[in-house]
C-alpha cells in the first residue's frame, strides 16, 4: 500500500496510465477497454451495414443486376453474424465496461486481465470471419441460422464460421462472467441489488442469459462440425439424426440470444426517460421483475421460430401461449416508461429523442411479435418479408437506438465536452425517419407474399421493395453522421463544467467529475450519495 | 406575406408533385402499391387464417391508439417548455399496475381461442380424399400422385429462367408471372381434401401457397402432412414460392397450382398415367415411373 502511494504521489493525475500501443493491446482499464469495444462495434457495424446496402441494391428492382445469388445469400449470412455478434453484443459489453463500474460505485471491472482477453479476441473472430470472402466457395451462405443439411455445403468457409462462432462464444461467456461478478461483489457499500441502476439490473439478467446459452450454441456448431468431418450423423436423417433437432437446440440459443440484444436497451431507456422527465422512473421494482420474467421466458418460447417444421398439435399450442405470454412482462415495461412522462416535465435533447423513437418503434414491433406469435397465422408469415420488418423494428430502432441514445446519453460524461447537439438532431430525424421508410413497407411485401432471403422477385413486388432500398440507402448514408459527431465532440466539443450533465440526471456516474477519472471510485461512496442517485 | 407566398408557391409544387405521381402509378397493369394485406385466400382454412390476422391487427392497432395516444398526450402536455413541472411523487401505483398486468391477460386469452380451434382444424388431416408426395429438391418440386403412380418434376419454366440470368439484358417486366411460373404445375381436383405428404430430397424447403393457406416444411428424412380444399367455385392457377432458404437458388423454385374441375382433374390424371406407361414401357426392365430426387442434376454444383 505504502509503495502505492509513494508511486501515485509521482505522478500528478494519478493515471498510471500506458502510452502508446501498450496502453491498447495490455488494456486492463474498464474505460480503455470499453472504448475499444464501442469503437470495434462501430466498425462492424458499418461493414455489416455495407453489405446491407448491397442487399438492398440487388433488391432495388426485379431481375439481377449486381450479384449473383450464391453471393447474395452470403451478405444475408454475413450481414446478420456482423450486426449481431460484430456490433450489438459488443456495444453493449462496451456500454457494460464503461458504466458498470461508475454506477455501481466500483473503482474498475472486477477482472481485468480477463476482460482484456474477451476483448482481444473479438479482433481475431471476425478477421477469420470476414476472411472467408475470399476463399473458394465464397462466404457463408447458409443464413445465420446455420440449419443443416444446407450450411454442410458451404465450402472451405464452414470451417471458418464455425471456429469464429467459437471465438464470439469464448468472448461472449467470459464478458458476461466478467459483468456478473463485478455487479455481485464490487457494489460499494449501501448499492443494495434494489438500488441498482435499471442498466445494471438489465445487464446481470444479460449476462445470466449469455451465460446459460452461449454454450448451448457452441455445442450445436461443434456438432456441425463433427458432422462435416468426422462422420457423425447428429443432423443427418440417413444416419438416424434427425435436421430438426439443430433447429430445437439453434433457437434454444437463439431465443434468449434476442434478449440479449434488447435487454441493455430496457435499461439504458429507462435511465434516460426519468432523467429528461425529471421524475424518478415510475414502478422501479415492476421494471426488474419484468426483466427477470422476459429473461425466464425467452427459455421456453423457442419452437415458435419453427411453427412450420411440423411439430405436434400440443406443442405448437404449448409455444404460442408461452410466446404470448412474453407480451405481458412487456407491455408493463411499456406502461411504466409511458407513465414515467405522465406529469413530468419533458425536455427533448438527443438522448430522450433516441429513447422515445424507441418507445413507439420497439412497441411496433412487439405488436408485429404478437402477430406472430398466432400460430395459424404464423403459417402464413413464416420466412416472408413480415418477419423481416419485424425483427429489424426490435433490433434498429430497438437495439441499435437503445445503443445510440446511450453514447449521447454518456459522452459528455466519457470524454468531459458536449457534442453538436443541432446534428446531433439531424442525426435522429433523419435515422427516424428513413428507419422507418426502410422497414415499414417490409410488412406490405411479406403480407403480399414475398418471401425472405431472395435475390429477385416477381414484378409485384416491385414499388415497395424501391421504397424500402430508397430508405435504406437513406438511412445508411445517415449513420455515417454518428462517427463523425463523436469524433468532432471529442477533438472540439465545448467542455461541460458540471458533473451533473443533464439537469435531471440521476445515478452514480453524475456524481464523479466530467470527464470521469481514470479510475473511479477508489474511495466508495458515501451511503448519502449513493441514496441521492437510487430511485429509492 | 412574402413568406406566405412562399408557402403557396411550396404547396403548389407540392400539390403537382403527387398528381404527377399519382398519374405514374397506374401506368404499369399490375401496380403494387396495392399489394399491402395478406390475402384472404380460396379455402376454409386460407379465410380463417386471415379473419384471425385482422382479428389481431385490429386489436393492436386498438392497443396502440391507447398507448401511442398517451405517449404523445404526456409529450405534447408536460414539457417543460411550456411550464411543466414534474410531480416526484407519483412512482407507484399497485391498483394501476394490476389493471394493466390483468387487462392483457384477458386480451391474449381472447386471441388463443379462436387461434387454437382454427390450428385443431388445420391439424385434422383425416378423411382426405387424394394423396400427393411432394419432395423439394435444389431447386425444384417433385410431385407423385401415390395412387396413380403418375409423377413428374416441376421447374421454373423457360422464359424466367432466361430472364433471371444476371444481367440477362432481358426486361423482366415482360415475361409473365415472372419467377412465379413452372413448366408443369400441381394438377388438383377443386372441392377435394388433398393431403400432401412433404419432404425434402437435399436441403430443407417449405412448400408454401399463400391462397391455400399451407405452408409447410419439406425436410429429409422426414414426412410432414398438410392439407387443403379448394372452394369449388374457385378453380384456376395459384402460385407460390419456396419459403425455406435452400441454397443459390432458393429464390427460384416456385410453386404453381393449377386447380380443375374433378372430371378434367379426372381426365388429366388418366392421359398423365398413359403417358408415362409409354414413355417407360420401351425401357423394359426397370418401370421408370416413379424418378428419384436424387437424380436432380443440379445438386452436384454447390456441394462443396
Amino acid at each position: 500500500m505504502a509503495e502505492q502511494h509513494a508511486h501515485a504521489a509521482e505522478h500528478a493525475d494519478h493515471d498510471h496510465k500506458p502510452h502508446g500501443w501498450r496502453r491498447w493491446v495490455y488494456a486492463t482499464n474498464h474505460k480503455d477497454i470499453g472504448t475499444m469495444y464501442l469503437v470495434f462495434a462501430c466498425i462492424m457495424f458499418f461493414i455489416g451495414g455495407a453489405m446491407a446496402m448491397v442487399i438492398r441494391l440487388e433488391l432495388f428492382k426485379p431481375g439481377l443486376q449486381f450479384v449473383d445469388p450464391q453471393f447474395f445469400n452470403s451478405m444475408t449470412t454475413m450481414h446478420a453474424l456482423m450486426m449481431i455478434f460484430g456490433a450489438v453484443m459488443p456495444a453493449w459489453t462496451g456500454l457494460a465496461n464503461w458504466m458498470v463500474p461508475l454506477q455501481v460505485g466500483a473503482p474498475d471491472m472486477a477482472l481485468p486481465r480477463l476482460n482484456n482477453f474477451s476483448f482481444w479476441i473479438l479482433p481475431f473472430a471476425f478477421t477469420l470471419l470476414l476472411s472467408s470472402l475470399f476463399v473458394p466457395g465464397g462466404a457463408p451462405a447458409g443464413g445465420w441460422t446455420m440449419y443443416p443439411p444446407l450450411v454442410l455445403q458451404n465450402g472451405a468457409s464452414f470451417p471458418m464460421l464455425i471456429f469464429s462462432i467459437h471465438l464470439m462464444g469464448v468472448s461472449s461467456i467470459l464478458g458476461a462472467i466478467n459483468v456478473v461478478v463485478t455487479i455481485l461483489n464490487l457494489r460499494a457499500p449501501g448499492m443494495s441489488l434494489l438500488r441498482m441502476p435499471l442498466f445494471v439490473w438489465t445487464w446481470l439478467i444479460t449476462a445470466y442469459l449469455l451465460i446459460a446459452v452461449m454454450p448451448v450454441l457452441a455445442g450445436a456448431v461443434t456438432m456441425l462440425l463433427t458432422d462435416h468431418f468426422f462422420g457423425t450423423t447428429f443432423f443427418t436423417a440417413a444416419g438416424g439424426g434427425d435436421p430438426v433437432m439443430f433447429q430445437h437446440i439453434f433457437w434454444f440459443f437463439g431465443h434468449p440470444e434476442v434478449y440479449i440484444l434488447i435487454l441493455p436497451a430496457f435499461g439504458i431507456v429507462s435511465e434516460i426517460i426519468p432523467t429528461f422527465s425529471r421524475k424518478p422512473l415510475f414502478g422501479y421494482e415492476a421494471m426488474v421483475y419484468a426483466t427477470a420474467s422476459i429473461a425466464f421466458l425467452s427459455f421456453i418460447v423457442w419452437a415458435h421460430h419453427m411453427f412450420t417444421v411440423g411439430m405436434p398439435l400440443a406443442a405448437q399450442l404449448f409455444f404460442m401461449l408461452s410466446t404470448m405470454l412474453i407480451a405481458i412482462p412487456t407491455g408493463v415495461k411499456v406502461f411504466n416508461w409511458t407513465t414515467t412522462m405522465f406529469k413530468g416535465s419533458l425536455t427533448f435533447e438527443p438522448p430522450m429523442l433516441f429513447a422515445l423513437a424507441f418507445l413507439f418503434l420497439f412497441s411496433i414491433g412487439g405488436f408485429s411479435g404478437l402477430m406472430l406469435a398466432i400460430v395459424p397465422a404464423d403459417y402464413q408469415y413464416q420466412d416472408t418479408y413480415f418477419v423481416v420488418a419485424h425483427f429489424h423494428y426490435v433490433l434498429v430502432p430497438g437495439a441499435i437506438f437503445g445503443i445510440m441514445a446511450g453514447v449521447y446519453y454518456w459522452l459528455p460524461k466519457w470524454v468531459g465536452n458536449m457534442y453538436d447537439m443541432t446534428l446531433a438532431k439531424w442525426h435522429f430525424w433523419l435515422s427516424t425517419i428513413f428507419v422507418n421508410v426502410l422497414f415499414f413497407p417490409q410488412h406490405f411485401l411479406g403480407l403480399a407474399g414475398m418471401p425472405r432471403r431472395i435475390p429477385d422477385y416477381a414484378v409485384q413486388f416491385t414499388d415497395w421493395n424501391m421504397v424500402s432500398s430508397i430508405g435504406g440507402f437513406g438511412f445508411g448514408l445517415s449513420q455515417l453522421l454518428f462517427p463523425y459527431l463523436i469524433w468532432q465532440c471529442v477533438k472540439h466539443g465545448k467542455p461541460v463544467k458540471s458533473n451533473r450533465v443533464w439537469e435531471g440526471a440521476h445515478g452514480l456516474e453524475w456524481e464523479l467529475p466530467s470527464p470521469a477519472p481514470y479510475h473511479s471510485w477508489q474511495e466508495p461512496p458515501s451511503d448519502a450519495v449513493i441514496a441521492r442517485g437510487a430511485f429509492h | 406575406m412574402m413568406i406566405r407566398a412562399k408557402i403557396a408557391q411550396l404547396a403548389k409544387l407540392a400539390a403537382a408533385f403527387a398528381v404527377s405521381l399519382a398519374c405514374t402509378l397506374p401506368a404499369r397493369a399490375d401496380s403494387g402499391w396495392s399489394l399491402l394485406n395478406m390475402t384472404p385466400g380460396v379455402t376454409e382454412i386460407s379465410r380463417n387464417i386471415y379473419a384471425l390476422h385482422m382479428e389481431i391487427f385490429w386489436i393492436c392497432v386498438v392497443i396502440a391508439a391507447i398507448v401511442f395516444g398517451a405517449m404523445i398526450f404526456s409529450i405534447v402536455t408536460y414539457r417543460k417548455s411550456k411550464g411543466a413541472v414534474a410531480d416526484v411523487t407519483l412512482v407507484h401505483n399497485t391498483t394501476v399496475e394490476l389493471i394493466w398486468t390483468a387487462v392483457p391477460v384477458a386480451i391474449l386469452v381472447f386471441m388463443a381461442i379462436p387461434a387454437a380451434k382454427t390450428l385443431v382444424k388445420i391439424e385434422d388431416t383425416t378423411k382426405t380424399d387424394l394423396s400427393i408426395k411432394v419432395t423439394g429438391f435444389q431447386w425444384g418440386w417433385q410431385y407423385d400422385y401415390l395412387d396413380s403412380g403418375v409423377a413428374y418434376f416441376s421447374r421454373l419454366d423457360r422464359k424466367s429462367d432466361a430472364a433471371r440470368e444476371l444481367m440477362s439484358g432481358i426486361d423482366v417486366n415482360t415475361v409473365e408471372h415472372y419467377l412465379l411460373n413452372v413448366d408443369k404445375p400441381l394438377v388438383v381436383p377443386v372441392g377435394s381434401k388433398v393431403r400432401l405428404l412433404i419432404t425434402g430430397a437435399d436441403v430443407i424447403h417449405s412448400w408454401w401457397v399463400p391462397a391455400f393457406g399451407v405452408k409447410k416444411d419439406a425436410i429429409p428424412g422426414f414426412v410432414n402432412e398438410a392439407w387443403f380444399k379448394v372452394d369449388t367455385d374457385k378453380p384456376g392457377l395459384y402460385r407460390g414460392q419456396c419459403a425455406e432458404l435452400c441454397g443459390r437458388d432458393h429464390g427460384f423454385m416456385p410453386i404453381v397450382v393449377d386447380v380443375r374441375s374433378k372430371e378434367d382433374f379426372e381426365a388429366w390424371l388418366k392421359d398423365k398415367a398413359a403417358e408415362q406407361k409409354q414413355a417407360s414401357a420401351p425401357a423394359a426392365a426397370e418401370p421408370a415411373a416413379t424418378p428419384t430426387a436424387t437424380a436432380a442434376p443440379t445438386q452436384a454444383a454447390t456441394t462443396g
